[in-house]
């Protein structure tokens, strides 16, 4: 009836999974209940949840990403103080348990981590900068994020129903096929996986229609924010990449589901096929989470040097070089499988090629900065600190491209330490500089600045001291996913990093202490104009946050960093613009698809992953029967009228003239 | 330029380091423990820089402190291609914290230059610098992975020894096809001998790694790869796997135990006394799923037993077979 | 409708070489200069990105058909297997059904019911027929023994033949789903925009079986 389904699936006899799964199914309940008991849910519902706004689909995006980068962090701490304790003894994690914890650890933090955070700041910021009211496709942008919700529910359900993955955040076969891994843990990899990377593929579409296909009027390719070139180009490498996971997943899914002989030991299965078709998808992934990054910096490095970016039309031809040279470098995660010393000499050669179109946006933002006059506002801060801490990750990453380092250095915890040094570099650092820098525009306030510059140099600290050790451990033949060691060299380096990720720690505490007391403190903060960073495109000529239509009136961009030259002009004249004459607004219509479909489709990979094959046709029709109601329905669009964007935008007027006012005469 | 009594060294290795740097052969005259800022001059330096922490340990930043040839070779890759690239990083970091103090609001002397967006000769340089850099490392990349491709035989006027190592869960057999003889979990070799190995997996993917030596390889049930390593002295090293392997993966080390060429007949003769034999049933009883195996070995193999598990007449090892509340939900490994 | 002026700080800071005020520059701004393209572009380009990602995954099933295609582990091959006359047989149906959905087209836009329902009629009747020879050839293969757990070149056929099967069944679900809508609301102009799309999908598929049978069939029973 249930499949494989019982109740000796909850972890009753195991204490660490059976207490934290029961604090945050406790926690998760009591938000709840507070949201229904203190009448907010209809709230919730309407503005929220069945929402096709992107400025809400963006912070829900990020929101998500944030808790599950907390989520993923706790999984690092239990790895750095497993290895910490076992020296020698057994340690506190037996292998079974440590081995879901570092699978969990690398698929949350990037799947369900990082991926969240640059889409939802892609989401929110790139219409906005583009100077349109939403994305070309409001409401598969919800369903996008509901199934990537999914996915991440799918994941922290084995904590507590069942158990995750034991295979690593790829699973390699045959470590992965049903003969080795049995259990229910890899099901649940693949079926959260595979439904967040609908979401995803949903995502990339929009985004790549909106930015070729969406502008304010005026707004040509070469006058877009850059910004919105790293996420046209993060969105086309998703566009081309996710499907190679979603096959090579699937394919793995057959085999272990029906039988199949893809990559199994027998009749004829080829292992090293998984190896070369999931990191033909996993060497763009990395490049998918790195551009919007890069994109941040660009905004930031600007802004807040008072500078335009130094070189834009070499950045975009940069930019557009990464993103094709990032499908034809794969093979630098396997040098040691034995492909041969042409094909290794040839995919290391490519792999350092990708460093030079890296190298010179590193150089662009150096020249934004010449010549400036910089401000050390949080975002800025973590902008140098990306500069120097992934130019040296980028270093070792050259040096692994090297085959014959890589023959020494390959699956060691110099790897680990070179990958973290590049994505904690770029993509958290720049996930951070996004998050303070937007989130006035987004909430109309600012953050707490101490507190945000704590958490900067606490973090900025802490990964030093996680991975530099880390680094000489893995020059010391300490390889990874060791859940105990007997090798006394490796001790002090091991727990050295512990001691790291304590200093770590302190700082996602201060990030988190830095969003309640921002909260508490926001009148003091209130962002009064909109433009609290004195900032160059299009976002900081809306109101914070922006009305449901971004723009009154659409922007006529005449040229580039087109909000800045509005600007200069209001300042020559001493005062605005003149008032625009107001039109009704078309904006789509609230859908509860989105939530709909992602309810059918947890059910629908919960069945897989158990058996429960009715479920499994119940929950597709369900999935059907909601797009054909969604299809059906006659109304799709509200309007607005022109009495009320008028006053919308009044208020943002009279702010703004009162800013001009105060500034009279002042250049 | 190859003479007879030094081991295998790279041609790029020939070129870098001529007379001026020394002997860099790893030649098996110096075995003192704090050896590793090797030679003179800049070198010296260089190394001082990072490995000054290291001292600490007493130098047991093993791939920096290499025992063999190959091993020697991939280090001084690894260190020349880390110099090259600190030559544009070091001052791209320089310049990095020297632009965003300078250039703070605070300061007054600094110019500001509130327009300037473009320059044609900066473009250039900062496109030329790296892609010159690149096309020198590119030229290491070819040069170095033809050199220290693993399946390409060391020079050497001592015939090689070969041994055919098989991962299983969790543990390492390896067996002496010309001695007939096996051992599991320690890998006993002749110093200063090149040793080819053949390698393959009883089950799932692993990789062969004695980090002192040099290269790892990966192995593969169905599959053979090749590896060559030498070890020049006398000495015991670390092995393990490197591929993550499964629940046992953290007990799958082995010692490697490089004796000279007497002790290690003599290790032969003694293993052929005593200790059970290597046959099909053996094997079999071999690849059930096991954790934490102390060395030991077989006093005969079968003849082409190696081939057998290539060719899967052995058929791969079982998977798990207990399991909470069964092994379909949840697997364990029988200790 | 005015609009807010936005007139860059410095005239070129980029070096672009733009001349702001010349009136060919105005007109060579494009659609960007008009303002928002209409919903039907749009939409379009959107299901082109996503028949374009489509065809990559099916990419990946061709790359790991290449790989496998020698994987027989003493099973039948591909020779031994095929019947090239309900290949061609199958051929024929999904190119006709291409036509048919092109005409299908034609009449949604005219407004036109026979020509409408006529052609999406003919076009699910192809389409079914091209479903129900593949399904009975899956069929007899598995009653013969070679079946996709019989080697990794059958799982790998089974697998990209198949995943354009299931394209071609939810093609046909999606199909009757249209016209029911046509039925039930006209030829309303997000409905017509779907059609749009569906006829792409339903091209795409076309093109994606020409290289199934070339790849599959042709090469697996000539080579």
């Amino acid at each position: 009836m249930f499949g494989k389904l019982s109740w000796a699936a909850i972890p009753f006899d195991q204490p660490i999974p059976l207490i934290a799964g029961s604090i945050v199914i406790f926690v998760v309940l009591a938000v709840i209940a507070w949201i229904v008991l203190s009448g907010h849910l209809p709230y919730l519902w309407r503005e929220w949840v069945t929402s096709v706004d992107h400025k809400r689909i963006g912070v829900m995006y990020v929101l998500l990403g944030l808790v599950m980068l907390l989520r993923g962090f706790i999984d690092a701490i239990m790895m750095r103080s497993q290895q910490a304790f076992a020296y020698r003894t057994p340690g506190y994690l037996p292998p079974e348990h440590y081995d879901q914890i570092f699978s969990a650890h690398g698929t949350i933090m990037i799947f369900f981590g990082a991926m969240p955070l640059v889409i939802g700041l892609m989401n929110f910021v790139v219409p906005l900068q583009l100077g349109v009211r939403d994305v070309a496709f409001p409401t598969l942008n919800s369903v996008g994020f509901w199934l990537t919700a999914t996915g991440a529910l799918l994941v922290n359900l084995s904590l507590v129903i069942g158990e995750f993955s034991r295979a690593g955040w790829l699973p390699y076969p045959p470590l992965s096929e049903l003969t080795y891994s049995p259990g229910v843990g890899v099901d649940y990899y693949l079926w959260a996986l595979e439904i967040s990377g609908v979401g995803t593929l949903l995502a990339g579409i929009n985004l790549i229609t909106t930015i070729l296909k969406l502008h304010a009027p005026g707004m040509t390719y070469m006058r877009m924010p850059m910004f919105c070139w790293t996420a046209l180009a993060s969105n086309l490498l998703i566009v081309a990449a996710f499907p190679i996971l979603t096959a090579t997943l699937t394919m793995l899914v057959l085999d272990r589901y029906f039988g199949f002989h893809f990559f199994t030991n027998e009749a004829g299965g080829n292992m090293m096929m998984f190896v070369n078709l999931i990191w033909a998808w996993g060497h763009p992934e990395v490049y998918i989470l790195v551009l919007p990054a890069f994109g941040v910096f660009s905004e930031v490095v600007s802004t807040f040097s008072r500078r335009p970016l130094f070189g834009y039309r070499s950045m975009v031809a940069a930019t557009m070089a990464i993103c094709i040279i990032s499908f034809t470098v794969w093979l630098h995660h396997f040098f040691t499988m034995g492909g041969g010393a042409d094909v290794n000499a040839m995919f290391g050669i490519a792999s350092m090629i990708i460093a030079v179109p890296t190298g010179v946006k590193i150089f662009n933002w150096l020249f934004t900065m010449y010549g400036g006059r910089i401000v050390y506002s949080t975002p800025m801060l973590w902008a140098i600190g990306f500069m120097v801490t992934f130019v040296i990750g980028g270093m070792t990453g050259v040096l692994l491209a090297m085959p014959p380092a890589d023959f020494v250095l390959h699956e060691s915890l110099f790897l680990v330490a070179h990958f973290h040094n590049v994505i904690i570099g770029s993509v958290l650092f720049g996930a951070f500089a996004g998050y303070a820098y937007w989130f006035p525009k987004a909430f109309g306030f600012r953050l707490h600045e101490g507190l945000g510059k704590a958490a900067f140099w606490l973090t900025l600290v802490g990964f030093y001291v996680v991975f530099v050790p880390l680094y000489i451990a893995g020059l010391s033949g300490m390889t990874r996913r060791l859940q105990h060691f007997d090798v006394a060299a490796w001790r002090p380096w091991i727990l050295i990093a512990a001691i790291g990720i304590l200093i770590m720690a302190c700082a996602a505490a201060c990030q988190i202490a830095q969003l309640v007391v921002s909260i508490r403190q926001r009148e003091a903060l209130r962002d009064q104009t909109g433009d609290p960073w004195n900032g160059r495109s299009l976002e900081w000529a809306t109101p914070s946050p922006p009305p449901a239509f971004n723009f009154a009136v659409l922007p006529n961009v005449r040229g580039e960093e087109a909000y800045w030259g509005m600007k200069q002009r209001a300042l020559e004249q001493a005062k605005l613009g003149e008032e625009p004459a107001y039109v009704d607004i078309e904006m789509p219509r609230n859908s509860p698809t989105g939530f709909v479909c992602a309810f059918f489709a947890t059910f629908m990979g919960f069945a897989l992953i158990w058996h429960i094959w009715w479920m499994v046709g119940l929950a597709a029709l369900g999935a059907y029967a909601t797009f054909v109601v969604f299809a059906w329905r006659d109304k799709d669009e509200y309007i607005i009228p022109a009495e009320t964007v008028a006053r919308i935008d009044r208020v943002n007027r009279s702010a703004r003239n009162a800013v001009l006012a105060r500034h009279e005469g002042a250049p | 330029m190859n003479t007879p009594e030094q081991p295998q060294q790279s041609r790029f290795g020939a070129l870098l380091h001529a007379a001026p740097f020394g002997n860099l052969n790893g030649s098996a005259d110096n075995l003192e423990p704090l050896r590793c800022p090797r030679v003179l001059n800049a070198r010296t330096a260089r190394c001082a820089v990072f490995l000054a922490p290291l001292l600490l340990t007493a130098c047991q930043v093993v791939v920096l402190d290499p025992k063999g040839p190959v091993g020697l070779a991939n280090k001084t890759i690894l260190i020349d291609s880390l110099a090259i690239m600190l030559v544009i990083v070091l001052p791209t970091l320089v310049a990095t914290l020297a632009f965003a103090w300078w250039f703070r609001t605070s300061n007054a002397r600094a110019f500001y230059l509130p327009e300037w967006a473009y320059s044609g000769r900066i473009e250039m340089i900062v496109w030329s610098i790296p892609l010159m850099v690149i096309m020198l490392l590119g030229g290491v990349a070819w040069i170095g992975s033809h050199d220290l491709d693993p399946a390409k035989p060391l020079a050497s006027t001592t015939p090689a020894l070969e041994v055919q190592a098989v991962s299983l869960d969790w543990k390492w057999l390896f067996i002496y096809p010309s001695q007939g003889v096996a051992s599991v979990n320690r890998l006993v070799v002749p110093a200063g001998a090149p040793i080819h190995f053949s390698l393959t997996s009883a089950s799932v993917m692993n990789a062969f790694f004695v980090p002192q030596l040099g290269s790892m390889i990966a192995t593969m049930n169905g599959m053979t790869t090749q590896l060559n390593l030498q070890a020049d002295a006398p000495g015991t090293f670390h092995g393990l796997s490197s591929q993550f392997s499964g629940d046992g993966f953290s007990d799958m080390h082995f010692d490697v135990l490089a004796l000279p060429a007497e002790q290690f007949t003599a290790w032969i003769e003694a293993t052929r006394k005593t200790g059970p034999i290597l046959t099909p049933e053996t094997y079999t009883a071999l690849t059930r799923q096991s954790v934490n195996i102390r060395p030991f070995t077989f006093r005969a193999v079968t003849a082409g037993l190696f081939q057998q598990i290539i060719t899967r007449q052995l058929p791969p090892g079982p998977g798990p077979e207990a399991g909470r509340p069964n092994p379909s939900v949840s697997p364990r490994t029988e200790k | 409708m005015t609009a807010v002026d936005a007139t860059a700080g410095g005239s070129d800071p980029y070096r672009l070489g733009h001349d702001q005020e010349s009136p060919t520059r105005q007109r060579t701004l494009g659609h960007a200069d008009r303002g928002l393209v209409s919903k039907r572009i749009v939409t379009a380009f959107g299901f082109w990105i996503f028949l374009l990602s489509d065809i990559i995954m099916f990419s990946a099933f061709f790359a790991a058909y290449a790989v496998l295609v020698g994987e027989t582990a003493g099973g039948p091959s591909g020779r031994e297997l095929f019947n090239l006359n309900n290949v061609g047989i199958e051929t024929a149906a999904l190119l006709l059904s291409s036509f048919t959905v092109g005409l299908a087209g034609i009449g949604a836009r005219a407004q036109s019911g026979s020509w409408f329902y006529g052609a999406m009629t003919a076009t699910f009747i192809l389409g079914a027929v091209f479903l129900s020879i593949e399904l009975r050839e899956f069929a007899s293969m598995i009653a013969r023994g070679a079946g996709p757990t019989r080697s990794a070149f059958l799982s790998a056929f089974f697998t990209l033949v198949g995943c354009h099967g299931l394209h071609i069944t939810v093609g046909l679900l999606w199909l009757l789903t249209i016209m029911a809508q046509v039925l039930a609301k006209g030829y309303r102009a997000d409905i017509l925009r779907r059609i749009l799309c569906f006829g792409l999908f339903w091209h795409a598929l076309d093109i994606i079986w020409v290289g199934i049978f070339t790849v599959v069939y042709l090469m697996g029973v000539a080579l």
